[in-house]
């Protein structure tokens, strides 16, 4: 400390810009500020380390080390354990893998589901990365996708034909969930402009709209797609069964996604929509340029949530009888060769989607950070 | 400057504007918000070079006035004609007319998510349908006019409120309106940017642009403004020439108004 009556070290004016201190670098340094800075932090970090040091030995230890990954039948495998039970049995989940992955699909046709896949790779990537060379040209191939993708999965026009009541397992989530997600984006983002509009009609049907969807479970949603919509089609008509669970679901989270969207709207400050008018911008260009981009960055958290929870609930599918990894994994726990190995199932199941969901939630937080830039002007 | 300096030399009172012609005829208009009466029979003629100061207390209606001259706000009763078209519910009209009037707004309202020249270009590259090469060409020339071409690919967040405000304006000529409007420019800002914002404004002054500018920065008025236009409670109270308006006020409400900004 300087006091009052001590020399400045500088005359006033001459302060050069010093380093800051160098107390907080290094681990030592990191883990001191970081973990044991307080007495309430010491007990934490410790309580931390015990959990974490009494739970992974002996998750590893079941899951991974003692595991068994090839046997014949449950009592194959846990005859090959020191102590019956004591590990997990992989070797039902490698048996049953392509039951997992394709359903009932028939087995000479599921390369079309691997080049589906393959496809679908090529047409996300143009739409998740932004600096891809030639981008635009690519956007041409991302809207044929849907389909390609329903031509080569459903066949007609020269392939095999394959009912949909066949597909199933994580072929099934991924056509639901992708689907979902790729058109509720669209059709949310237009109902909350509409819930916004000026057009009193307009901002009526997309109220009535979002709150019914939002206001009936998926579930009763559903049921109506598997049972009451043959009330309302003409008699004889025959509608997919897959392609309404779609529609229900797309119609969902299209719900969800306005709401989203439009809290995303309100955070952009008026001023912006003016601006674009004085410059002499329409409507549409407006929306489109200058406060959609914004609305929707304010939006990432609360999209990739939705997003989310309806690649999750593609599971409800499940209640009207189609056979998602969840199905498929109670079907085979009905095997009397198999039954009993519930927590290698659903351990499985829960790592497909934790890897899915983790890795939207992990894509929203880079875009969120690529599209920051730098504090925002005055409100 | 790109026009010669013929009509007005800076800060030595503006001498009269050198046409006749009307460029924006406003008549019998008036405008409520709801049951509010906020401008209540306005009548104003600006010629074409004309620049308007407009000054009155805050809530007076100001901003409203120039807002409606580009239709951000939408009168409801008489008429207001921009460059001989009249303002109507006809879209097509407003956005001609708005890419005409340029807008420079207190709080700047840049576009945060686009750097500066995507800033200055959207417009020409989308209204006007310029190739980007040339749109961002025509925005450079108009960014180093506002003394700011190095901050181009910067965004705005990264800069000061002063330059935000500069590039507003760049932005705004961009299209190169034959009108422009502000609306309190300089209220934002900390004090020592207030002078390269108004810097700007004055060189655009003699480059003879039609200019409507709702300030209290009287300087700026005694300089530039060819008229001060003093509002109260959504009428035009007063108006006159800048020496006349500050040293002999008419009304006492222009009186109170004026000792109240010069009082400090
Ligand atoms: N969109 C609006 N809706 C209702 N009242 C408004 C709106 N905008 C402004 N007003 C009111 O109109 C009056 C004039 O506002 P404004 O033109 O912004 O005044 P000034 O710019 O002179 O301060 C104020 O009383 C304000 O509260
Ligand atoms: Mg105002």
């Amino acid at each position: 400390m300087t006091g009052p009556g001590a020399p400045a070290p500088y005359a006033p004016g001459t302060h050069p810009d010093l380093p800051p201190p160098v107390r907080t670098t290094g681990v030592v340094g990191w883990a001191r500020q970081n973990l044991f800075s307080s007495p309430f932090n010491v007990v934490l970090t410790l309580l931390g380390v015990w959990f974490l040091a009494s739970v992974i030995p002996p998750m590893a230890e079941w899951a991974l080390v003692k595991s068994i990954w090839t046997a014949e039948s449950r009592a194959e495998c846990w005859g090959k354990m020191a102590v019956p039970e004591e590990a997990a049995c992989w070797a039902f989940i490698k048996g049953r893998l392509s039951l997992f992955v394709y359903g009932f699909y028939p087995v000479e046709e599921r390369w079309r589901v691997d080049l589906s896949f393959v496809l679908l790779v090529f047409a996300i990537v143009p739409v998740l990365y932004d600096r891809l060379p030639g981008r635009r040209h690519w956007f041409w191939y991302v809207a044929a996708f849907p389909f390609l993708a329903g031509w080569l999965l459903v066949g007609g026009f020269g392939l095999a034909p394959v009912e949909t009541d066949q597909f199933g397992g994580f072929m099934l989530t991924l056509i639901i969930g992708v689907t979902g997600i790729s058109f509720s984006l669209p059709i949310g983002i237009a109902l909350a402009l509409g819930r916004t509009s000026s057009m009193p009609v307009l901002r009526i049907l997309c109220v009535l709209f979002i709150e019914f969807i939002r206001g009936v479970p998926l579930i009763a949603l559903l049921f109506v797609a598997s049972t009451m919509l043959n009330y309302f089609l003409p008699p004889g008509t025959s509608f997919d069964l897959l392609m309404r669970v779609l529609i229900m679901v797309t119609l969902f989270a299209s719900a969800y996604i306005a709401e989203v969207v439009r809290g995303g709207l309100q955070g952009v400050p008026k001023g912006q929509a003016e601006a674009a008018d004085s410059l002499g911008l329409s409507y549409w260009k407006a929306q489109r340029l200058i406060v959609l981009p914004q609305a929707l960055k304010i939006s990432i958290p609360g999209i990739v949530n939705t997003f989310i929870g309806l690649y999750k609930d593609t599971t409800l599918v499940l209640i009207i009888g189609m056979l998602d990894p969840l199905g498929i994994g109670r079907a085979s726990l009905a095997d009397a060769v198999w039954a009993g190995l519930a927590r290698e199932v659903y351990l499985f199941i829960a790592v497909f989607f934790f890897v899915c969901c983790f890795g939207m939630s992990r894509y929203s937080l880079y875009l969120e950070r690529k599209l920051d830039t730098g504090r925002e002007s005055e409100k | 400057m790109a026009t010669a300096s013929d009509t007005a030399g800076p800060r030595s009172g503006a001498p009269a504007v050198n046409t006749s012609e009307t460029i924006i005829s406003i008549e019998g208009m008036h405008k409520w918000f709801g049951q509010f009466h906020v401008l209540k029979d306005i009548n104003l003629d600006v010629k074409r070079g004309e620049r308007i100061v407009i000054c009155g207390p805050s809530g007076s209606g100001k901003s409203t006035l120039i807002r409606c001259i580009n239709r951000l706000e939408e009168h409801q009763q008489g008429s207001i004609v921009v460059e001989g078209t009249e303002l109507t519910g006809n879209l097509k009209n407003i956005e001609i007319i708005r890419s005409e009037v340029g807008m420079v707004f207190q709080s700047f309202n840049l576009f945060p998510h686009l750097t500066v020249l995507e800033n200055c270009t959207l417009a020409l590259v989308w209204v006007r349908k310029m190739p980007r090469a040339k749109a961002q060409e025509i925005a450079m020339g108009y960014l180093e006019r506002v003394r700011i071409p190095e901050q181009a690919e910067k965004y705005p967040g990264q800069l000061s409120g002063g330059q935000q405000q500069r590039v507003a304006i760049a932005r705004s000529l961009c299209m190169n309106p034959r009108i422009m409007l502000f609306d309190e420019p300089t209220s934002a800002l900390d004090p020592e940017m207030i002078k390269e914002v108004l810097d700007v404004m004055v060189e655009l002054a003699e480059s003879g642009m039609t200019m409507l500018v709702v300030t209290h920065e009287m300087g700026f008025a005694t300089a530039v403004a060819h008229r001060v236009i003093f509002m109260d409670a959504g009428e035009i109270i007063e108006q006159n020439e800048p020496s006349e308006f500050f040293n002999h006020p008419r009304h006492e409400r222009t009186k109170l108004f004026l000792s109240q900004i010069l009082s400090h």
